[in-house]
């Protein structure tokens, strides 16, 4: 309470609670942690493209789904935005290549998500030349609704908040479910991260123009842009723009963590909640990430597929952190190149935010499409691990009600079934456990592991 | 460039907050002071001495324990003991030879915490634990009261106000219960601090307002009840709340973190049941002061109300 208090103290001094805002009101969800956000040191800061690098790096898994096999050979001279990895599957997007170039080698390297996994190596020439129409504008009014999911699925377009599912799967719900409301994240709940924030205040016709083709595309009635009140100004020039829309509106969210959830931002804006184990259509809603919504304009509108990302490089040690215009599979260490030094050792890099990003042990990686920051962290203190006390913070925070603790006991003692019991496979790994925990006890980490066995132990059992 | 990278691999989250569990106990430590203070007005010398003693001991035995059971002794330091020791001796008399405090505060920490595993392994409140065992192994010592005598040397026998009530049928004034210059513990009798650096301590979040404010209302209710029925036989209910350990039970020892249920439901439960249990015992049972019997019964039912009120996970119907 007292907590909250200085919290709210502390966060007014920097916000501007505009006009709109002062109409609006805001919604959010129960539980969730409020961790200091870090916000300042990149929002205010325009996206700058970054040239095009002498090698690039592209991972072939990228998204949740089927694997891909790459359609190009080494050797192979590639133009910038050329499929090179595909798959027949459905759950599947196509990666292209995010330069012109040679195929100069097609195995394995460390990528963001996974040690060792295959890897389309580029070296890029001087003199660019495009695979797509760069003077097209087609009026998506005039396609169909399947035409709309085609270009989608052909552009390679993942969620691009982080979980990289393929939007074009997303947007095709089981045939007897009626979709009614579209969901645009602007939330950004992540301490640290700029890049929808920028995307918003920077491009937010196409996240609106992306917003309409989706809704389009899923035949949805009404959609919502929700945005946490930490971004006033997003929030004014979304609203400003949506004026005209009848069945468009944009609402403020309370800046609280996880915000950006799906779960919760579903719950937030629409008092639905999803039962557990189901997805948001099983509800009648989508949502989509600003980023995913833009890139979908440019998709389907200028025929540009996605090969080029907005992301935060930030972090207290980067000597000047940034909001770029990055092509994916720029490796890490280019950008670093690019940006310029360090102010002091970095011991942690991390792709994403604090609360879920994920540790990386080489710079030498490139980005994907789902990389939607880079935290750069410098020397810390490492806290040391107690017992559990039962404080029950991690239970207070868990915004899915959970009991972290006890998933956690199980865990270490290994009895699956029960970790199973109190709902392990629910945990979305929002991290406020661990966030919260006095005693420094790794609790996402454990559930994790439970997670993992618990689907090994399923599998093994033939279910 | 190289040379700058020296990269940690750790699963996510990578920051968090910085509240940690020695400062949890560093805190409720400071916020057991004001009592501390106040019992060493009421009580002068022997009762500095008795606080003194038992946090001494508990440090030790902790020590002790840790290093037959083959730990890292770092767990010495970092505060649970340190509260237990104080704890306890909040809860003993004043006059109690100092050999029995000894012994209180080496079965609080041996018995109440190291056999269970030590910190977050016990399943009852290590310093009513050796004050269950200080009870029944010496009643009479643990039931001589007196009344306050400052920095005098020489106590006069009195009995606390809930025994004066139940054995006597004489009543305490209440201005009296509430600043606690009244017979009782050391640490007890001052109501008035107690609800302020309980709140204190539940407004910094290092406890569950939940727990005291359910036992607070249960209390009253059932002494209401009764005192409406007969006035002459049962006192009013502010007189319950603010006599013998009640305020120091329902702020400090009911809401230690390990020994109460971590679900909200749980917890609501846990205190009505404290409140229900320590009123029995009170008006029914055989002792004036029940608040020390009814912590430690309804911590027996933690793990089990732990597991049936369980919160009901996010869009479960």
């Amino acid at each position: 309470m007292l907590y909250a208090y200085f919290y709210l103290i502390y966060n007014n001094k920097s916000k501007k609670i505009t006009r709109v805002m002062m109409k609006m009101k805001r919604l959010t969800f129960k539980k969730g942690i409020h961790p200091k956000e870090f916000k300042q040191i990149t929002e205010n800061l325009e996206i700058k493209e970054v040239p095009v690098p002498p090698k690039i790096i592209i991972p072939i898994r990228q998204h949740i789904g089927a694997p891909l096999n790459p359609v190009v050979k080494k050797g192979d001279r590639v133009k910038t935005g050329q499929i090179i990895a595909d798959s027949e599957a459905f759950v599947s997007a196509p990666v292209h290549s995010s330069c012109t170039g040679i195929v100069k080698n097609i195995g394995d390297y460390p990528t963001p998500l996974s040690p060792s996994d295959t890897c389309i190596e580029i070296e890029t020439e001087e003199k660019e030349e495009f695979d797509f129409d760069l003077n097209s504008n087609i009026d998506y009014k005039s396609l169909s609704k399947q035409e709309i999911l085609k270009l989608i699925r052909r552009a390679g377009i993942v969620g691009m908040g982080g979980a990289a599912f393929p939007a074009a799967v997303k947007f095709t719900p089981p045939k007897d479910i009626h979709i009614d409301t579209v969901i645009l994240n602007g939330c950004e709940c992540e301490p640290y991260l700029t890049s929808d924030y920028r995307t918003m205040l920077e491009f937010p016709e196409k996240i609106l123009e992306g917003l309409k083709i989706i809704m389009r595309a899923v035949e949805a009635e009404r959609g919502i842009i929700g945005i946490e009140d930490n971004k006033p100004d997003a929030i004014e020039k979304m609203s400003q723009l949506v004026d005209n829309e009848s069945n468009i509106n944009v609402q403020a969210v309370k800046t609280k963590y996880p915000q950006g959830a799906e779960k919760m931002l579903i719950s937030a804006l629409t008092g639905r909640k999803i039962p557990p184990g189901a997805l948001p259509f099983s509800i009648g809603v989508v949502v989509s990430n600003v980023g995913t919504a833009a890139a979908i304009y440019d998709a389907v509108v200028k025929n540009i597929p996605l090969y080029k990302r907005v992301l935060t490089i930030t972090g207290e040690v980067l000597e000047n952190p940034a909001n770029l215009l990055v092509r994916v599979g720029t490796p890490f260490s280019f950008l670093f190149d690019y940006i310029g030094g360090f102010l002091d050792e970095v011991t942690k890099l991390i792709l994403g935010g604090p609360m879920m990003g994920i540790a990386q042990f080489t710079p030498d990686v490139g980005i994907t499409k789902a990389t939607s920051g880079i935290l750069v962290m410098g020397k810390r203190r490492v806290g040391k691990e107690f017992n559990c006390i039962n404080c029950a913070e991690c239970v207070n925070h868990c915004p899915i009600f959970l009991v972290p603790t006890k998933i956690v006991r199980f865990a270490k003692s290994e009895i699956w079934d029960k970790a199973e019991d109190y709902g392990a496979m629910n945990c979305i790994e929002c991290g406020s456990c661990s966030y919260m925990c006095p005693s420094n006890i790794p609790l996402v980490h454990w559930i994790r592991v439970a997670k993992s066995k618990i689907t090994e132990i399923k599998k093994s059992s033939g279910k | 460039m190289e040379n700058k990278f020296n990269l940690i691999l750790e699963s996510s989250p990578h920051f968090k907050t910085k509240r940690s569990t020695p400062q949890i106990m560093y805190v409720v430590i400071l916020l057991l002071l004001p009592m501390c203070i106040a019992g060493v007005y009421f009580f002068g010398w022997a009762a500095l001495i008795r606080i003194l003693l038992s946090l001494v001991t508990a440090l030790l035995t902790e020590f002790i324990f840790l290093k037959l059971r083959k730990k890292d002794i770092s767990p010495v330091f970092d505060g649970s003991a340190a509260v237990t020791g104080i704890l306890l001796a909040l809860t003993l008399p004043p006059t109690l030879p100092l050999s029995d405090v000894v012994i209180g505060s080496v079965v609080a920490i041996s018995i109440g915490k190291q056999l269970f595993g030590g910190l977050g392994y016990n399943i009852f409140n290590p310093a009513l634990v050796g004050r269950a065992f200080l009870q029944a192994a010496f009643p009479v010592d643990m039931t001589t009261w007196v009344k306050p005598f400052y920095f005098n040397l020489d106590s006069i026998t009195s009995a606390t106000p809930l025994g004066g009530f139940k054995i006597d049928g004489v009543s305490t004034a209440l201005n009296k219960l509430t600043l606690g210059n009244t017979g009782g513990c050391i640490g007890e009798t001052s109501a008035i601090l107690i609800i302020i650096a309980g709140i204190i301590l539940i407004l910094l979040k290092m406890a569950d307002w939940k727990i005291p404010v359910s036992i607070i209302i249960t209390v009253s209710v059932f002494a209401g009840i009764l005192h409406l029925l007969d006035p002459v036989k049962y006192q009013d209910p502010l007189f319950y709340l603010f006599s013998g350990g009640l305020m120091l039970g329902a702020f400090f020892m009911a809401t230690d973190m390990v020994s109460s249920p971590i679900t909200p439901f749980g917890s609501i439960i846990f205190g009505v049941g404290i409140g229900i249990v320590v009123m029995v015992i009170r008006v029914f049972g055989g002792l004036p002061e029940g608040m020390m019997y009814s912590i430690l019964f309804m911590n027996c039912f933690v793990p089990l109300l732990n597991r049936y009120t369980k919160p009901k996970i996010f869009g479960e119907v």
